[in-house]
């Protein structure tokens, strides 16, 4: 383990290289409630975050991130456009034997601004690469919107869409339902004899005969679940080539120019994603006029996804080969919907782990 | 120094423990009265009994202030981070059969397994403006099942007993609970999902890896048993 006042001063520098880019230094509270956290990232969190109790405030987790305070801050009173940089401790649960640290340093970077995502993506890579100079790190780059936007394009029903959103975070289960709905996997045991058993049945006298309406779910829900459900039979497999075309984009690896040009190709035939792709392209040239170097950016189709599930467009990192992200960051515009009662503002930032910093430079 | 054995301080569990150690030749009951928490050992050497409520031996076991211990396998993989690791278990020992279990409201026609319960804890969510509440003691175990199933839009709500009636009193939408028989499950409307439970569980003898305990009396009491050789 690197030295704490190492780290410390590791951690300064990216911080006031950060002010210095014209960020307001912000504090937020160790102790979080939990319902907001909770209800953003479901139960996993409660396994990962350290859980406390408060005989007044009730359930009450250790920081695990700064995203959420910060967002709710700004949702709450903040000026618009907005730039914040944050220096402090996040806590984390981890399995026994991982040898990951429990509480570790976290610098970071974060902008709410409506006037050009592209360029606001690429002002936090640009800063983000800068505070990383000479660290003999490698970049990698991904968009979670084009998968969003090809979901949103799939030829099926509306459901079956939003079931696929749903699921973008969750790799394997995501990739079950495609199967499914592809007519490329049985559908779930049980469920062709239940539909069969609906035919000609009055579907009210079904469910209340199957026993008492207890709880919270009516029997109404369940009717609508089942209607659903007889629809669902109805609609046809998405065609293979749009299948096709969410594998490749998943699939996609390699340098971020040619990454554009297939994003391009695929668009071809699969409409969907155009303007998605576009806007890749837009990020890639606001990248390069903040003197990026997009030759050397890795894209990988499917970065990002198996992180907290907030990031839905642009998102990045910075790793020794095979090792955990030094830095990691990305857009974030449907959080701030959800914490923001009403309103939404674009948002896009990142965070640098100094104590891996320490390590990498070690 | 003797063996400290745990095993479980009342009610059946006590008696089938009892009886299971007394057909392979070790006699173990209560030292004097009835309320007594201490107990004697008869056809084995340096044994100590100790009676404990089931739920605290799990964690006695993992801490080493006790050798060996009766209890449930749903016990110990709850309550015991990297269980694996701090107990090992001797004999799985045929009775207190139970399984750990998700169940639903029987009028919940359209919902029989795990998918139909992500795809009800969407629209749970979007309807009411909270996720789905499963009543359960066992969150870890299930909170693993659901991860590995890939559901999402739920929340787990502590539910220490009486689990099955948090339903009907609107404090949660599910239930996971054990169920040896399902009659309570029945009684109180419910169903069970189809598939494999979250664990079956039994009442199993285990040893502690974290205890210092004396390996010849060990050795001699896993022979008695007829558990075969171990090594310790």
């Amino acid at each position: 383990m690197a030295d704490k006042a190492l780290i410390r001063a590791e951690a300064e520098r990216a911080f006031a290289l950060f002010q210095a880019a014209g960020a307001q230094a912000v504090e937020t509270d160790l102790l979080q409630p939990s319902e907001v956290l909770l209800d953003l990232y479901g139960e996993d969190i409660r396994a990962r975050a350290y859980v406390t109790s408060d005989a007044v405030r009730g359930e009450q987790m250790l920081r695990p991130d700064f995203t959420v305070p910060i967002v709710q801050a700004h949702m709450a009173d903040g000026a618009e456009p907005a730039r914040y940089t944050y220096m402090g401790e996040v806590f984390r649960q981890q399995d026994a034997g991982t040898g990951r640290p429990r509480e570790y340093l976290q610098v970071g970077y974060e902008v709410f601004d409506r006037a050009s995502p592209a360029d606001a993506d690429a002002e936090v890579f640009a800063l983000f690469a800068e505070a990383l100079k000479g660290r003999e790190l490698h970049a990698s780059i991904g968009d979670i919107g084009v998968l969003i936007a090809a979901v949103r394009g799939l030829t099926t029903s509306e459901p079956r869409r939003a079931a696929l959103l749903r699921h973008i975070w969750r790799p394997t289960r995501f990739r079950a339902l495609l199967d499914r709905f592809a007519g490329r996997a049985p559908m779930p045991h049980g469920r062709e004899a239940l539909v069969a058993a609906l035919a000609g049945q009055d579907v009210a006298a079904l469910v209340s005969g199957a026993g008492p309406e207890i709880g919270l779910r009516s029997a109404d829900e369940v009717e609508a679940r089942l209607a659903s459900l007889r629809e669902d039979t109805e609609v046809a497999p998405i065609p293979s080539t749009e299948i096709d075309a969410v594998s490749a984009i998943l699939n996609l690896l390699g340098g971020a120019d040619q990454a554009a040009g297939q994003l391009a190709e695929i668009a071809v035939g699969f409409p969907a994603i155009k303007a998605a792709a576009q806007g890749f392209v837009r990020r890639l040239h606001a990248l390069a006029a903040r003197g990026v170097d997009v030759e050397t950016l890795s894209y990988e189709g499917s970065y990002g996804r198996t992180s907290m599930e907030y990031y839905d467009g642009f998102v990045f990192g910075f790793a020794r080969d095979g090792a955990a992200p030094v830095a990691s960051g990305g857009r974030y515009d449907a959080l701030t919907r959800m914490l923001g009662q009403g309103r939404e503002i674009p948002a896009v930032g990142g965070v640098i782990r100094p104590a891996l910093l320490q390590q990498e430079g070690a | 120094m003797s063996l400290k054995l745990a095993v479980p301080s009342k009610g059946r569990l006590m008696e089938d423990t009892f009886a299971w150690f007394g057909a392979r030749g070790v006699g173990l009951s209560r030292a004097g009265s009835e309320r007594e928490y201490a107990g004697a050992v008869t056809g084995a050497e340096g044994v100590e009994l100790i009676l404990m409520s089931a739920g605290e031996i799990p964690r006695e076991l993992a801490a080493g202030r006790i050798d060996l211990g009766v209890t449930g396998t749903d016990l110990v993989r709850e309550k015991i981070p990297l269980w694996a690791d701090k107990v090992d278990p001797l004999a799985e020992m045929g009775f207190g059969h139970a399984n750990l279990i998700l169940a639903v409201p029987q009028f919940w026609v359209d919902v029989s397994n795990l998918d139909d319960l992500d795809a009800v804890a969407a629209a749970f969510r979007a309807r009411h403006g909270f996720r789905l509440r499963i009543a359960t003691k066992y969150h870890r175990l299930v909170r693993e099942h659901l991860t590995r199933a890939g559901v999402a839009d739920y929340q787990l709500v502590d539910s220490q007993g009486a689990t099955e009636g948090t339903i009907k009193n609107a404090t949660a939408e599910a239930v996971a609970d054990i169920t040896s028989t399902g009659a309570t499950l029945e009684a109180n409307h419910l169903k069970i999902l189809d598939g494999e439970p979250i664990l079956r569980s039994q009442a199993t003898l285990f040893a502690s890896k974290t205890s210092q305990a004396d390996v010849a009396l060990m050795s001699a009491l896993c022979a008695t048993l007829g558990l075969g050789d171990k090594n310790f």
